[in-house]
């Protein structure tokens, strides 16, 4: 298998991540979008660690699942909150902040 | 005694304050406690003059010089023996190297003041609790009597400038302050800021005088210092004269000397005790002493041992004079002894003045109780002969019947006063006129003759309008109450003894022996003997003044004269004015302060000082208006603006970017990333 089918998965998967946060409104799936992304980084990291023959990229790959864990678990107590708050999930809602 | 004697000082001072405190719940309304601490200080004040005595005898004694006893050989001894003052002295305050005293300072002029002053003080206090018995105030005068006791104390232990400041100034308030006793009445209160104000003219003069004397005398306010520096002519002979002058105005003030002495007989509006108290023992003879305290100053400064005219000696001649006619026409018998104290201290000022030390000094001595013993008479015809009138043509008359102890005891009075012998006032005054003459002021020897002449005839007068002829008050006048005849009678004895204290007709000289100064003193001050043709004048001119009243006042020789004669009616009317003193005083002083000197002042201060401070003003304001328009408001306030404004359009540009859209922020972020990408990739 060559190098650049793994790339052009993960390139696929961040374009749908990318795509799942900027134009989705349920925090929810933005969320999902961005384990995603990361998950389309961590295919790379592997990726690129097995054809240099080396474990540092997998090392990495398992940080990045650990934070995307605890990433998670505070994303969604924030759109619990938000939910609580405007009894609805919509990002689009949560403009408080506008200057 | 001498070595305590701020015992004699501290306890009228204590007395004033309790009686304050304590006077009016006490049975008799604090006069008790005044009577008590100024018969214990009198007391002291005995033991004192004793002690000082002893203490004369026994220097005498040691040095080897008998013949001090017969005190007319003494003034021909160059080895007389020095009798030091006693001094003691604690710091006051201390500024910087300058540490300036208080203390006391008894010598034989002190003892003699401490007697005097206590004696006619208590005196005063046992005739006022009569005198003044339901008045108002009677516990704040009680009081007062007391403060003005103890200040006349402490001006005479003084062994300092400052010290003997601090009591004139004390003697001064206290005065006001009685004077001003019945305030009700706006003459009374008038009196008493006339008394004040006229005698503060003359403490300029004193307050310049202690300036100069410190100076001259190589910075000390010391007694002793300032007449060892005076006599030693340190620093020239031109300072002293100036200092002496100084000090001399302020003896002009305080002691009613010729011209500032219109305050005397206004002051008159004190109740009788205090008149007595003023003219005899203190306020008045505060300025006799200051000349005889500082006598080393007047010495040098006048040149008084040379002869001739000075200062001194035609200031008290002058005053004899004028005093002496005013008497002539005042109706109120106050007033008549009221110009006669101010003639009689033109006596001691004159003493002084011609080098008669000791003649003035126990002239002050024996003047101190015959004049009190008048006004205390005065007091007692009024109290109980007159209904409180003083007017001799309306309310008197004839009362020699119905007040015999007052008669008689104002009659030595008189004859002490007139200088008829055998009573005290013909040794001191004889010996005053005698010293002139000898020491070649021969001018100053007609004077005084002429004065006693004066002296002799209005108090002839004054005795005619009181007690004899018919009463012409009204209700039944009668003898004073044992509170007020007392004093009169130990009064009168003190009167009729004490010119034998010095006289040198029968070779006393006790007087001159114990209490003249053996230390920093002039040496060459001259002391006659006795002698017969001028005391023989002198009585024969006093007789001669008696004879002319006689004459005048009985008889009736001479009378209508002012109503014929223009020049005499000129004469009088001139003295009725009191020689305009007053009206050129209030008009021509007064007037021409509030009036054209007040509206120059006004002017000046209107066109000069004014314009001034206003163009100060303006041109501050000039400044400030330039400084607010350019400075403040456009360069600080620019910068602050500008840089308010840059922030505020900065702000309004980046709010837009704040949409609070976490979708719009993540949009950034990619973009933002996809440019650094894209950056990373060309320029690598």
């Amino acid at each position: 298998m060559q190098l650049n089918q793994f790339l052009l998965l993960s390139a696929f998967l961040f374009c749908t991540g990318v795509y799942g946060v900027l134009a989705r409104r349920n925090g929810v799936l933005v969320l999902m979008s961005v384990e995603l992304m990361l998950n389309a980084v961590n295919i790379n990291l592997v990726a690129f660690s097995a054809f240099n023959h080396g474990v540092s990229g997998q090392v990495f790959a398992l940080f990045v699942i650990t934070i995307a864990a605890a990433e998670v678990g505070v994303g969604l107590a924030i759109v619990l909150l938000i939910y609580r708050n405007l009894r609805s999930p919509d990002l689009d809602q949560v403009d408080q902040l506008k200057g | 005694m001498l070595d305590y004697a701020w015992i004699i000082v501290f306890l009228p001072a204590l007395s004033f304050v309790v009686i304050l405190l304590f006077g009016k719940k006490l049975p008799r309304h604090g006069s008790e406690i005044g009577i008590a601490a100024v018969g214990a200080s009198f007391v002291l004040a005995c033991i004192a003059v004793v002690q000082w005595i002893s203490r004369v005898e026994n220097a005498s004694e040691s040095g080897g010089f008998k013949a001090l006893g017969k005190g007319f050989l003494a003034k021909a001894g160059a080895h007389e023996v020095v009798v030091k003052p006693v001094v003691h002295s604690v710091t006051w305050w201390q500024n910087g190297g300058m540490k300036i005293g208080a203390g006391t300072q008894i010598d034989g002029l002190a003892v003699v003041l401490l007697l005097v002053v206590t004696l006619v003080s208590l005196l005063v206090h046992i005739y006022s609790t009569a005198y003044m018995h339901g008045d108002r105030r009677f516990t704040y005068f009680f009081a007062a009597l007391s403060l003005f006791t103890a200040s006349m104390l402490l001006l005479v232990v003084a062994d300092n400038t400052l010290q003997l400041l601090v009591g004139w100034e004390l003697v001064g308030l206290c005065s006001f302050m009685l004077i001003g006793h019945w305030w009700e009445e706006g003459v009374n209160s008038d009196a008493a800021l006339k008394a004040f104000f006229t005698t503060r003219t003359g403490d300029i003069g004193l307050m310049i005088g202690v300036i100069v004397t410190f100076f001259a005398a190589g910075q000390t306010f010391n007694i002793v210092s300032i007449n060892e520096a005076a006599l030693a002519g340190n620093g020239g002979h031109a300072i002293w004269l100036g200092a002496a002058v100084c000090l001399l105005v302020g003896i002009i003030g305080k002691s009613g000397q010729f011209p500032l002495h219109t305050w005397l007989p206004d002051a008159m509006a004190g109740p009788t005790p205090v008149s007595a108290l003023i003219h005899a023992a203190t306020m008045v003879v505060a300025g006799v002493y200051l000349g005889a305290r500082m006598y080393g100053v007047f010495w040098q400064g006048f040149s008084i041992h040379a002869g001739g005219v000075n200062a001194m000696a035609l200031i008290g001649g002058v005053t004899i004079i004028i005093g002496a006619l005013l008497a002539f026409v005042q109706d109120d018998i106050k007033k008549v002894l009221a110009y006669s104290t101010i003639s009689q201290l033109g006596y001691m000022v004159m003493g002084l003045g011609v080098g008669a030390w000791t003649a003035a000094v126990f002239h002050l001595f024996t003047h101190a109780f015959f004049k009190a013993l008048l006004f205390l008479a005065a007091g007692s015809i009024s109290h109980s002969g007159s209904h409180h009138s003083f007017d001799m043509k309306r309310d008197m008359g004839g009362l020699r019947k119905y007040m015999p102890i007052t008669f008689a005891t104002f009659m030595i009075g008189s004859a002490a006063l007139a200088g008829l012998p055998p009573f005290a006032g013909f040794f001191s005054k004889d010996e005053i006129i005698a010293t002139a003459g000898h020491s070649g002021y021969t001018t100053f020897l007609y004077i005084g003759l002429v004065g006693a002449f004066l002296t002799a005839a209005y108090m002839t007068r004054a005795v005619y309008y009181t007690f004899f002829g018919e009463f012409r008050g009204h209700g039944e006048p009668h003898e004073s109450p044992p509170a007020i005849t007392i004093p009169l009678v130990v009064l009168a004895v003190m009167s009729v003894l004490t010119g034998w204290l010095n006289a040198t007709v029968i070779h006393v000289e006790k007087f001159q022996q114990w209490f003249e100064p053996r230390f920093a003193f002039p040496t060459d001050v001259v002391h006659p003997s006795f002698e017969w043709g001028m005391a023989g004048i002198a009585v024969l001119v006093a007789l001669a003044g008696v004879g002319v009243a006689y004459e005048y006042y009985w008889r009736g020789v001479g009378h209508g004269a002012t109503e014929r004669n223009p020049l005499a009616r000129a004469g009088y009317t001139f003295l009725l004015n009191k020689y305009y003193l007053d009206d050129l005083y209030e008009r021509v002083i007064v007037a021409g302060i509030k009036g054209p000197i007040a509206r120059a002042a006004y002017w000046t201060n209107q066109n000069v000082i004014d314009a001034v401070v206003n163009g100060v003003g303006k041109g501050a304001v000039v400044v400030g208006r330039f400084t607010y328009d350019v400075i403040d408001q456009q360069v600080v306030d620019g910068a602050v603006n500008g840089v308010a404004e840059a922030s505020g359009e900065t702000g309004g540009l980046l709010r837009y970017m704040q949409s609070g859209r976490v979708q719009w922020y993540a949009a950034i972020l990619f973009m933002a990333v996809a440019v650094l990408s894209l950056a990373l990739i060309v320029f690598s």
